[in-house]
C-alpha cells in the first residue's frame, strides 16, 4: 500500500533545543497511525512541521506525495487537522462555522451545501446545527470539530489529542467514525494519551525526548525483545484479602523484595511484574503473603502498550545516561 | 485572495452576535463627544470677582458697572476690608478683587491720576490672561471717556485704530476649535482599538492557529477583518458629525462629500495601526496597553489641545509622526475655514502614504507569524 506520509529523518531544532531529532517512519493509507510520547517530546512539533506550520530545519517529509516545505500551500488543501484546544469560532453556530470553513477552503454553491450536510450527517450534528458552538457540550465541539475538519474532503487528517477531555461514550463515537472514515480510505495521524486508543491503532509511533523510540502495529511491539528479555517471565498477581477484597498495594512492598523481580507496577487492581524465568508462580505466591493477604493468584501475562512503553522508556534512560541499571 | 469573502462573512457575524459591544462602540464616542463638547470650553467668560469700594460715590460704581459690563466679570460679592478681599481669592470664590480707594473720586474731580488695584489669581493661566487684558482694557477706556469729555469737539482723540476682524468663527467660540479635532481623535481611538482586538482576539482564543492550517491567505484574512471594522468606523464618523452639527450647531462651511472622502483615508492609517498592535501583542490587555502608547500623543502632540506652532521643535515634528495630525488639519479646515482638495491635498496625501507604510509593514509581519 502506498504510504500517505512519511518522515525522513526530520528535525527541528530551536536555538540550542533539538525538540524533534532525525525521525524517520511512514504512515500507510487507509490506516489510523498513533503518536504517542509524554508532553514535551515533540509530537506537536512533528505535527507542525507535517502541516507546513513550521519548517524542518533538517530532513525531510511529505504529506499524501507533497514536500512539506516547498508545496505547504497544496498540502494545506489536502489536509485536515483538528487541534486538541476547541479552536472553532464559539459565538458562531454550528451551520456557520461549517460555512465559514467550507468557504475558506472554497466552495461555494451546491458544493458548499451538499459538503455540509454531508459532514453534519456524518457526524449526526444536523439537529444542533443552530446551536452556537460556545454552549455544545465537549463531545459535540469535538464533533463540529471533526466536521470542520472533514468539509474539503481531505484524504489525510491530523487530530492532536482529539479526545482530551471527553467522556467516555463520546470518546468511543468518535474513534467508530475514525474507523469508519479509515475504512472510506481517510488516513488519520492521531496523538494520544490514552492507551485503550493506542491500542485501536494501526500503527503506534512512541517519541521520547525528541526521538522516534519505536513504530509498528501494537501487537508486533508486545513481542519486542526489548519489552520482555530474553529470560524473564510476566505475570499479573492478584492479591486478595481474607474477604475476598483486592489488596494490591500491600502485595507491592512483598514483592519488590522477592530476588529476580525486575519490575512490579500496580495495574488496576492488580500487580504486574517482570521476573527472571527461574522464578516460578510458586515462588511469586509464596512472596505475596502475609501484610493482610490471605491469597495470591498468579496468572501468566503478555505485556499491554503501557508495558512497552514504560519498558522501552526505561532503556532508552539508561542508554542514554548510562548509570545505575534498573531505574524506572 | 482565497478566504477573504469567507473572512468578511464571519466577522460581519461575530460583530452581529455581540450586540454590546457594537452599541457600546457606537454610542461612546458619542457620549464622549458630548461631554467633552460641553467641558472643553476654554472661553473666559463670567470671572467671578469681588469688589471692595472705599469710595462709594458715582465714578467708582460707573467703574465697577464697566467692568460687569464687558461679560468678563461677575460681581459676586463686596467686601469690606483687604482681609476679606484676600480671603475671598485665597479661598477660590473669585478669582478677580477690585480695590477702588477711598480718594478715587476726589482725585479724579481734581484732575489727578487716580488708580484701582485689581488682584488676579493667576494660578489658572488662560483665566489670568484673559482678566488682566480686559481689566486693562477697560481702565484704558474709562481713560479715554473721560479724555474725550475734556477736550474739545470734533478732534480725534485716538490717531491709530485697530479694527480686528474674525475671518472664520467669528464669536471665537473654543467648540468649534475643539469639537472637529474631538472627532479626528475619537475616530482613531475606535478604528485603532476595534482592529488591534478584532486579531488578538483570534491569537488569544486559538482560533488562529485553526486558521493557519487552512489554504486561506495572510492578506485576506486581513482585509476581511479591516473592511467591517472600516464600516463601523465609517457609521461613526457620520454619527459624530451629526453630533457636531446639530447637537452642538458646529456649521460644515466645506463640502461634506470631501469630507467624508478624507475622513475614509484616515480609517487606512488608523486601521493599519490597529493592525500593526495585533501582530505585536499576544493578548488583548497588551493591545490594549500599545493602543494607548499610540492615543496619548495623539491627544497631546497632533494640536488637538494646544496648538502646535508653540510646542518645541522636536515636539512639533513629533506631531508629524501621527496621522492624527494630518486629519486634525483637514477637519478644522473643511468643517471651520471651507477648505477644499487644494488646499488640503497634502494631508490626505500624508495619510495615503502613512496607511500604505503601515498596512504593507503589518502584512508582512504578519505573513511572519504564520510561517
Amino acid at each position: 500500500m502506498p504510504s500517505a506520509i512519511t518522515l525522513n529523518g526530520l528535525t527541528r531544532r530551536f536555538g540550542a533545543l533539538t525538540a524533534v531529532d532525525g525521525v524517520s517512519f511512514a504512515v500507510e493509507e487507509g490506516t489510523i497511525f498513533g503518536f504517542l510520547g509524554p508532553n514535551g517530546s515533540g509530537k506537536s512539533t512533528v505535527i507542525r512541521m507535517l502541516c507546513g506550520l513550521l519548517v524542518p530545519t533538517a530532513g525531510g517529509a511529505t504529506v499524501g506525495g507533497l514536500d512539506v516545505v516547498r508545496e505547504s500551500e497544496a498540502i494545506r488543501q489536502r489536509i485536515g487537522y483538528m487541534s486538541q484546544r476547541f479552536s472553532l469560532y464559539e459565538d458562531l453556530t454550528v451551520f456557520e462555522n461549517l460555512t465559514f470553513y467550507g468557504r475558506v477552503y472554497g466552495l461555494t454553491g451546491d458544493r458548499l451545501q451538499a459538503r455540509r450536510q454531508a459532514v453534519m450527517d456524518l457526524t449526526h450534528i444536523s439537529d444542533r446545527q443552530h446551536q452556537r458552538a460556545g454552549i455544545l457540550s465537549g463531545g459535540w465541539k469535538q464533533r463540529l470539530a471533526l466536521a470542520c475538519a472533514l468539509i474539503h474532503e481531505p484524504r489525510i487528517l491530523f487530530l492532536d489529542e482529539p479526545t482530551a477531555g471527553i467522556d467516555p461514550v463520546a470518546r468511543r463515537e468518535l474513534w467508530d467514525l475514525l474507523f469508519q472514515l479509515a475504512g472510506e480510505g481517510v488516513t488519520f495521524f492521531v496523538t494520544t494519551h490514552y492507551m485503550d486508543e493506542a491500542e485501536r491503532c494501526t500503527t503506534v509511533g512512541y517519541i521520547y525526548l525528541s526521538r522516534l523510540i519505536v513504530c509498528g502495529a501494537p501487537k508486533d511491539l508486545k513481542r519486542l525483545p526489548g519489552v520482555t528479555p530474553a529470560g524473564t517471565s510476566r505475570y499479573e498477581v492478584r492479591c486478595l484479602a481474607p474477604d475476598g477484597g483486592s489488596v494490591a498495594t500491600q502485595g507491592l512492598p512483598l514483592l519488590r523484595r522477592l530476588p529476580g523481580v525486575r519490575d512490579a507496577t500496580i495495574f488496576g487492581e492488580a500487580i504486574h511484574i517482570l521476573v527472571d524465568a527461574q522464578v516460578g508462580p510458586e515462588a511469586i505466591r509464596a512472596a505475596a503473603q502475609g501484610n493482610g493477604i490471605a491469597r495470591a493468584e498468579v496468572r501468566p501475562i503478555s505485556p499491554s502498550l503501557e508495558d512497552v512503553f514504560v519498558t522501552l522508556t526505561a532503556l532508552e534512560e539508561s542508554r542514554r545516561r548510562p548509570g545505575p541499571p534498573g531505574r524506572g | 485572495m482565497r478566504g477573504f469573502l469567507a473572512a468578511i462573512y464571519k466577522e460581519f457575524i461575530h460583530i452581529r452576535r455581540d450586540p454590546a459591544t457594537l452599541i457600546l462602540t457606537l454610542a461612546i464616542p458619542v457620549m464622549q463627544l458630548a461631554l467633552f463638547g460641553y467641558a472643553i470650553n476654554t472661553d473666559v467668560k463670567n470671572i467671578p470677582t469681588i469688589v471692595y469700594d472705599l469710595d462709594q460715590r458715582r465714578a467708582g460704581r460707573e467703574l465697577i458697572a464697566a467692568y460687569r459690563n464687558t461679560d468678563y466679570f461677575r460681581i459676586v460679592g463686596e467686601v469690606h476690608s483687604d482681609r476679606e478681599l484676600n480671603d475671598a481669592i485665597v479661598a477660590g470664590r473669585a478669582k478677580v478683587g477690585i480695590k477702588i480707594p477711598a480718594d478715587f473720586s476726589r482725585r479724579l474731580s481734581t484732575d489727578r491720576q487716580a488708580s484701582v488695584l485689581v488682584l488676579v489669581d493667576g494660578s489658572d493661566s488662560s483665566v489670568a490672561m484673559n482678566a488682566l487684558n480686559v481689566a486693562n482694557a477697560v481702565g484704558l477706556r474709562t481713560s479715554l471717556d473721560r479724555l474725550v469729555e475734556s477736550s474739545p469737539a470734533g478732534v480725534p482723540l485716538v490717531p491709530v485704530e485697530i479694527r480686528p476682524k474674525m475671518l472664520f468663527n467669528p464669536d471665537i467660540k473654543s467648540a468649534n476649535f475643539i469639537i472637529p479635532g474631538l472627532i479626528g481623535i475619537i475616530m482613531q481611538n475606535i478604528t485603532v482599538l476595534l482592529t488591534a482586538f478584532a486579531i488578538v482576539r483570534e491569537r488569544e482564543r486559538g482560533t488562529l492557529e485553526q486558521l493557519l492550517v487552512t489554504p486561506i491567505q495572510p492578506l485576506a484574512l486581513m482585509l476581511g477583518k479591516l473592511i467591517p471594522y472600516g464600516i463601523v468606523g465609517f457609521i461613526e464618523t457620520c454619527m459624530v458629525l451629526l453630533v457636531m452639527r446639530w447637537v452642538f450647531g458646529v456649521p460644515i462651511h466645506g463640502s461634506l462629500v470631501l469630507l467624508l472622502f478624507f475622513s475614509f483615508l484616515f480609517l487606512l492609517p488608523s486601521l493599519g495601526l490597529g493592525l500593526f498592535i495585533s501582530t505585536v501583542a499576544t493578548n488583548q490587555a497588551q493591545s490594549y496597553q500599545m493602543a494607548f502608547f499610540i492615543i496619548m500623543p495623539s491627544i497631546l502632540l497632533s494640536g488637538f489641545m494646544f496648538p502646535r506652532e508653540s510646542m518645541p521643535t522636536i515636539m512639533y515634528y513629533l506631531g508629524y509622526l501621527l496621522p492624527v495630525t494630518y486629519f486634525l488639519d483637514i477637519l478644522r479646515g473643511v468643517i471651520l475655514r471651507g477648505a477644499g482638495f487644494g488646499h488640503l491635498w497634502y494631508d490626505a496625501a500624508a495619510l495615503v502614504a502613512f496607511g500604505a507604510v503601515i498596512l504593507v509593514v503589518s502584512a508582512l509581519r504578519f505573513q511572519k507569524r504564520i510561517a
